[in-house]
């Protein structure tokens, strides 16, 4: 328990001993699995050595020995809070080393429902922050459109969580044309009442400032170095966003504005998720308008399964049905890195093919890897209180960091 | 070829391969440019200069990911490959040099600090050693691992579980006992993929060479 006699600065010339504690791995505020040793001058922080690996699958070993379209699902449960963002990355890896084409409303579908699960991840993000730093009701109330969000998934899908509703060469089946209606509606007339009721809870209030302004900044030239990405480089000033920068999908096509902080801190990092929010609303509406009708996967049989009508009449549609989810399609050999823009940050898949129908490496790149590495600097010279607040605007999830 | 995929498009690798290769000729093995990504294989002793290099000349600031990969059939069994991305060109390569259980790669945690729980992961999960690395413990096995488990050659299986014990009131670990082996389908066309003998078909006298049969 005691570490070494020395001065200290929080008490006045008397000498006490620093004293070393551990923070998790079952801690409310530790956002699951997270186990920090942390060493205290008193209520002061003077180092912090997160120990993750807590949650570990081995997922990425899981998904070598699994074909293409059987490893999918293992990405819903990475970043359990935004899963549609985490097969985004892989389909598309999967699309680039096959050089595949996507239909357009495919890609208009996919992006509509990303920006959802964007939606979807900060209402759980800051609720869970707002309720860190010791404010109930704003939680209460954003769950509750979390749960909106959910159902739009589920109606979609099927699965309100882990949906696999992203497939290489499109999605798995088109929505009924009352959601499109439905999630209009509801970004009219219920969310932003909503929302916008919560935020007004906190945005200016007292005790929320003094809990989140000035702690953890971080430079700009810090950020960069230690890796940080979405909005944990944006709060940083950085209006770098794989959306805008990198565009997939039909990204391209959308008008949106990139949120950035100014001070780095956490009060920062939060309002830029709130500020996304509103920017992810716009590029759902536009999707709405824009969307075109046709198919909503790639014609191409060899990669997408054929419709189920299909099956009855046509010989060739039965085989590749068949083939398909026996053995699965082949994808050429060769390597790509692949990153987009998850709602915590980059999240970039690295695929290796041999040619066979089975990945031969699947490197997941979580966000909260860079991040909470970054947590040691960050809260160092902070009160104890504090590492609850920078925890929660690094927004962590463990099904991701530890894979 | 024409690009039909909806990837990330970020800036183009147009003359990109050329111009870094002038200035790592020295470490440089191969630079190759295939679906969209440009790679360059360099020598491990030098993997250090090399991404100090691409970090101060050419701009590229971030590092976002060290993958390990593990190729046994090779001599220097691992690839550890760097992906790098300049925020002021907007592009992204890839960097990589192959290692072996006995040959350290040189560590990169004096360029960009987050390169520390990367290099340990690469540690734990395929046993490269990093040399200089100040931190070199493993991160995301269990407290005790033994073995690394991404190697080809690891079962998938692993080789302890554990359980609640009732008698003895804690976790313990033991050898993994399975009910029934297990199995790996791998779903090949027997037309097209296997290169191995199907199972019953080893009963079956062989087939007698092509001509032989006529006489």
């Amino acid at each position: 328990m005691s570490m070494q006699r020395e001065e200290s600065l929080t008490t006045t010339g008397e000498v006490i001993s620093n004293y070393t504690i551990n923070f998790g791995p079952q801690h409310p505020a530790a956002h699951g699995v997270l186990r920090m040793v942390m060493e205290l001058d008193g209520e002061v922080i003077e180092r912090i050595d997160p120990h993750v690996g807590l949650l570990h699958r081995g997922t990425e070993k899981l998904i070598e020995h699994k074909t293409y379209l059987q490893a999918l699902p293992y990405f819903d449960r990475l970043d359990y809070c935004s899963p549609l963002a985490m097969e985004h990355s892989y389909v598309l890896a999967i699309e680039k080393l096959l050089n595949l084409e996507v239909p357009l409303r495919a890609q208009y579908l996919r992006v509509l429902f990303a920006e959802l699960t964007r939606i979807c991840n900060h209402m759980l993000n800051m609720g869970a922050h707002i309720l860190d730093v010791g404010a109930f009701t704003p939680n209460l109330w954003i769950m509750d459109l979390r749960e909106d969000c959910l159902n739009f998934f589920e109606r979609a899908s099927g699965a309100r969580m882990h949906s696999a509703w992203f497939r290489p060469g499109g999605v798995h089946q088109d929505v009924p044309e009352k959601l499109l209606v439905d999630i209009g509606d509801w970004l009219d007339n219920r969310f932003f009442q909503l929302f916008e009721d919560a935020m007004s809870l906190v945005m200016d209030n007292r005790i929320f400032k003094q809990r989140n302004v000035d702690i953890a900044v971080v430079s700009r030239e810090d950020a960069i170095a230690w890796g940080f990405s979405g909005p944990m480089i944006r709060a940083a000033g950085l209006a770098w966003d794989l959306r805008k920068s990198q565009p997939y999908d039909v990204y391209d096509r959308m008008e949106f504005d990139i949120p950035v902080g100014t001070n780095s801190d956490c009060y920062d990092r939060f309002m830029v998720r709130v500020k996304e929010v509103y920017e992810s609303a716009k590029i759902i509406r536009q999707c709405l308008r824009d969307m075109p009708q046709g198919p909503i996967a790639s014609t191409d049989g060899k990669v997408s399964p054929p419709k189920r009508a299909e099956m009855k009449q046509s010989m060739e549609s039965l085989i590749h049905h068949f083939k398909l989810y026996t053995e699965g399609f082949h994808v050429p050999a060769g390597e790509v890195y692949v990153a987009t823009e998850s709602p915590k940050g980059e999240f970039g898949v690295y695929l290796v093919s041999d040619g066979t129908n089975k990945p031969y490496r699947c490197k997941i790149r979580p966000t909260a890897f860079s991040h909470l590495q970054a947590m040691d600097f960050m809260s160092r010279g902070h009160m104890l209180p504090d590492a609850t607040a920078i925890l929660g605007a690094i927004d962590v999830v463990f099904g991701e960091c530890d894979r | 070829m024409t690009v039909l995929h909806s990837a990330p498009k970020f800036a183009s690798n147009e003359g990109v391969i050329d111009a870094i290769s002038e200035t790592i000729s020295v470490w440089l093995i191969e630079a190759v440019e295939a679906h969209g990504e440009v790679i360059f294989r360099v020598q491990r002793d030098a993997i250090d200069k090399v991404l100090r290099i691409l970090r101060d000349d050419h701009a590229y600031q971030q590092l976002m990911e060290i993958a390990g990969v593990d190729y046994p059939s090779r001599s220097e069994r691992f690839e550890v490959v760097y992906m790098l991305q300049s925020l002021t060109k907007n592009h992204r390569v890839m960097v990589k040099c192959s290692a072996s259980e006995d040959t350290p790669v040189p560590t990169v945690t004096t360029l960009w600090p987050n390169a520390g729980w990367l290099e340990r992961e690469v540690f734990d999960m395929y046993g490269v050693t990093f040399a200089g690395n100040p931190d070199l413990r493993r991160i995301l096995t269990d407290y005790g691992f033994e073995g690394h488990p991404f190697r080809k050659d690891f079962p998938m299986t692993g080789y302890t579980e554990l359980r609640y014990s009732e008698e003895e009131k804690r976790v313990v670990y033991e050898p993994v006992v399975l009910a029934q082996e297990m199995r790996s389908f791998d779903f090949l066309s027997p037309w097209e993929g296997t290169d191995y003998v199907l199972p019953g078909d080893e009963k079956a006298p062989p087939a007698p060479p092509a001509g032989e049969a006529k006489k």
